[in-house]
């Protein structure tokens, strides 16, 4: 069941299009990510929905409500749907316990024992309830944050960037109880990032935003390893793309002959392999021989260029690092999986 | 030895840990700092002093009577009718112009600042000469309100520009409407902004004289100057000051307990979105009302009397002679005082931006509590000292340019501390390891960068001692007649028309001096 849908948004500042006709329909309970570089328009999209913003064009319908319609608006306060942001954005006049009830209607012992009961879900020690915010650490802004959106019991979270400002160890250990408090409260959720990696990792459905549109919206493995272009394949990970001569659902190309997802296509095309479907081995062997142009040691990793023989093709890649391995050694390189063609 | 100098300032500024830089620069600044304060709290060990010495029988029976409880029913509902009504007027003003699409916004914010151009009591002579009949209670509240708004819609204006609007954004995605957002967001957000605002106007209500002489309402300042001018410097008058600057202290005590230990710092990284703009729609000409309203009492008013009284007067009251030589004389003492001040408040300016200690904190609290004190309670100090213990001192230029000094130090000390602060320290470093001694380096470095802010500085002082009535009568050398001076000698003779163009002259040498305050502020906000 649909939840969320937006139709052909619209939003302009001054001559530049923030949002150039976005569509986009979230299932009740789901986890959607949208992922687009900084500018992509992806934090104006989540103000829409807020309703902290009115868009140019364009519908948004909640849960058979409908919220916005040309110039037809619910305000913010109307809408009953949660927004974490960047920073928690607590208010920093009041305690924790007073940030967690801000929102909720009710006697102060009710609102009292129900941000006790918000703290233990967002996993904190009740004895931070009577502090400021700025006596917490980024993390536990974030949780308060949420636990405050949570008060409302909305049946739509907007997640906007939240993880972006905590350091690396923190972020995952945050995304992962922000995932669960959610998951178990059965709440849709609307995360946007610029973080690739964490949109994969948190969602059912990703949008790869790009210049105010959507370049592809689907699952995460679908839109990883089936990009529709070049530069979608890029911004979700390394690729390595290549020119390949396709027919009956095979490929020529630098790397040997290697079958591709698309049986149909007949011609010239450029196809794309993920690091992940390379493996490069010493010495001979099954597969297509190259030489080492060029390699630096980064730990468990080692950064390499490979020029492929015969062709003046190179390909950079990151393999495990070993010990033997040095620039001018001769390689073998050997490939799994399907290749993903990029129809013209 | 020149070389191993300056490689051992190499090697110093290359370490981390912060040594102990330039100690001869820093305890010279810190004695000087010291002097200074231990001037600036004179008149307060002057009240103290009096109190001892006038006993406690005598005091008691000097505090506890009629007239004294008179002044304090004044003075109380003087405040407590004018703070909260300038309060709802500069909050709903800085919305206007800050946040809605009000038309002419910038204008109307500017408006709103330059009623402070025209002096306190230029306000009172122009609503006299309106309706002469205005006297008492609802005539000091009245005037005060429209003289001494600006004082608070100054701060409210820039702690909007400086909200974050995420938060109202974050409110309103809670559940509340926009006039919850307002009261339970906005309005504890400015906090900080009204109290420090309501503070500056509460201690004006209590110093000013000229503006409550004006209309016949007694406070505590205009009794202690009827004393002081009928019966010179007596007891009485000393225990008039004890009780008014007691009233400054409830104030001070009110304001810190209100005003609380936090500060509502934005949380997290980043730059705060621009704020969101209300569009008032309809409204839009109802709102307009306010600021035109409020424009026509303080700037309307004291124009069309100006207006009047020199048309009504013609050619006659412009006695070119008289007018220079008063014009002459502000602008020298505005000067003096004015250098005096910044000059002044260097040395702690430097300490508390390069070296900030607990001593340093606690001088620059001496200095704000020293300028707190009501010019009329420093005058009758500097009167008291000069006369029994440096006599040659008495009613010279030395002795009011302290008072100034006491009066406005902290004006120069907020924009001389904003400038050298965005003065790398890296610079002074660099200068000390090219061979230039502690002070030399000081001078090559910091203070020339600083330049500018001290220039505000001055300016700022200087606009206060140029409409600074109490303090310039009661110790300004024999003969001498400032414009403030010349303008309350005519108005007391009731020569209403021949001190137009004094007025005149003092809010136009006040106009720039103002616009630089309101632009100041807006720096300070960040744009």
């Amino acid at each position: 069941m649909t939840l969320l849908q937006l139709t052909s948004l619209r939003k302009h500042y001054g001559a530049v299009a923030a949002l150039d006709g976005v569509g986009l329909s979230v299932a009740a309970g789901s986890r959607t990510a949208i992922v687009g570089p900084s500018g992509c328009g992806k934090t104006t999209l989540l103000r829409l929905v807020a309703g902290f913003d009115q868009p140019d064009a364009g519908s948004i319908v909640f849960g058979g409500r409908v919220l916005v319609d040309g110039a037809f608006q619910v305000p913010a306060h109307k809408r009953g749907i949660g927004i974490v942001s960047q920073d928690g954005c607590l208010f920093p006049h009041l305690t924790v316990a007073q940030n967690i009830g801000f929102g909720m209607e009710a006697e102060r012992a009710v609102k009292e024992a129900s941000a006790a009961e918000l703290m233990d879900m967002v996993g904190l020690d009740r004895a931070m309830l009577s502090r400021k915010p700025d006596q917490l650490s980024g993390g536990q802004q974030q949780r308060v944050a949420l636990a405050r959106a949570l008060a409302r019991k909305p049946r739509l979270m907007l997640l906007d960037e939240p993880f972006s400002a905590l350091d690396t160890g923190l972020r995952a250990a945050t995304r992962k109880a922000v995932t669960d408090v959610l998951t178990a409260a059965g709440i849709t959720t609307l995360l946007v990032t610029h973080d690739q990696a964490e949109a994969l990792a948190f969602a059912d459905q990703v949008a790869v935003m790009r210049a105010g549109r959507f370049a592809q919206v689907g699952s995460p493995r679908e839109v990883y390893s089936r990009p529709v272009d070049p530069a979608t394949a890029a911004f979700l990970g390394e690729a390595i793309v290549l020119p390949a001569a396709v027919a009956g659902g095979r490929a020529e190309s630098p790397l040997g002959v290697l079958p591709v997802d698309d049986a149909a296509y007949r011609g010239s095309a450029e196809i794309m392999l993920r690091p992940e479907q390379i493996s490069v081995t010493g010495g001979g062997g099954n597969g297509v021989s190259g030489t080492i142009a060029e390699i630096s040691f980064c730990g468990p990793t080692s950064d390499v260029r490979i020029a492929l023989g015969g062709t003046d093709i190179s390909i950079r890649l990151d393999i495990p690092s070993r010990e033997a391995l040095a620039a001018g050694d001769q390689v073998t390189i050997g490939v799994s999986g399907k290749a993903h063609l990029f129809r013209q | 030895m020149l070389l191993g100098s300056s490689m051992s300032s190499i090697a110093e500024t290359s370490v981390p840990v912060v040594p102990r830089r330039l100690p001869a620069a820093s305890s010279w600044t810190l004695t000087i700092a010291v002097a200074v304060a231990l001037a600036a709290l004179l008149p307060l060990g002057f009240v103290l002093w009096a109190t001892v010495a006038t006993g406690w029988e005598t005091a008691f029976q000097l505090i506890f009577r009629q007239r004294v409880g008179d002044l304090m029913v004044n003075t109380v509902l003087l405040v407590v009718f004018t703070i909260p009504v300038c309060a709802m007027l500069a909050v709903s003003l800085a919305w206007l112009t800050e946040r809605s699409d009000l038309p002419g916004a910038r204008l109307w914010s500017w408006l709103a600042v330059a009623p402070l151009a025209v002096p306190a009591f230029v306000h009172s002579y122009a609503w006299i000469g309106l309706w002469p009949g205005l006297h008492g209670l609802s005539g000091g509240v009245a005037i005060s309100v429209v003289a001494y708004f600006p004082f608070l819609y100054l701060p409210v204006s820039a702690a909007f520009r400086l909200l974050d609007p995420a938060l109202e954004d974050q409110a309103a995605s809670l559940g509340l409407a926009p006039f919850a957002v307002f009261r339970r967001v906005v309005l504890p957000q400015l906090r900080l902004a009204l109290c420090g605002g309501a503070l500056l106007i509460g201690l004006h209500l209590l110093a000013e004289y000229g503006l409550y002489a004006m209309i016949r309402f007694d406070t505590f300042t205009t009794a202690i100057l009827d004393q002081f001018q009928s019966t010179y410097n007596g007891v009485a008058a000393h225990m008039l000051a004890l009780v008014l600057v007691l009233c400054c202290f409830v104030l001070l005590g009110l304001e810190a307990g209100l005003r609380g230990r936090r500060r509502y710092a934005r949380l997290g990284p980043g730059v705060a979105r621009r704020p969101k703009i209300t569009k008032l729609g309809r409204w839009k000409y109802f709102c307009l009302l306010l600021p035109l309203v409020v424009a026509a009492f303080s700037l309307g008013i004291p124009a069309l009397t100006l207006g009047r009284w020199l048309i009504a007067g013609g050619a006659g009251i412009w006695r070119m002679d008289e007018i220079g030589l008063a014009l002459w004389q502000t602008l020298v003492i505005c000067l003096i005082g004015g250098i005096a001040t910044t000059a002044a408040a260097v040395p702690i300016a430097w300490l508390s931006v390069r070296r900030p200690t607990r001593a340093s904190r606690f001088l620059e609290g001496c200095y704000y509590l020293a300028s707190s004190m009501p010019g009329v309670v420093v005058a009758l100090a500097l009167v008291t000292v000069t006369v029994r213990v440096m006599l040659p001192l008495y009613q010279t230029v030395a002795t009011i340019v302290l008072a100034y000094v006491v009066m406005f130090l902290p004006r120069a000390l907020v924009s001389l501390r904003a400038s050298i602060a965005q003065v790398p320290v890296e610079l002074e470093q660099a200068a000390a390891s090219l061979g230039r001694s502690p002070g030399n380096a000081l001078w090559a470095t910091t203070v020339r960068l600083a330049a500018p802010g001290a220039a505000a500085g001055v300016a700022l002082a200087s606009l206060g001692i140029m409409n600074e009535l109490t303090a310039t009568q009661m110790l300004a050398p024999n003969g001498t007649r400032t414009l403030a001076m010349a303008f309350w000698a005519l108005t007391g003779e009731i020569d209403y028309a021949g001190a137009a163009p004094y007025a005149l002259l003092m809010v136009v040498f006040s106009m720039p001096l103002t616009w630089l305050l309101y632009s100041q502020s807006k720096k300070i906000a960040g744009r």
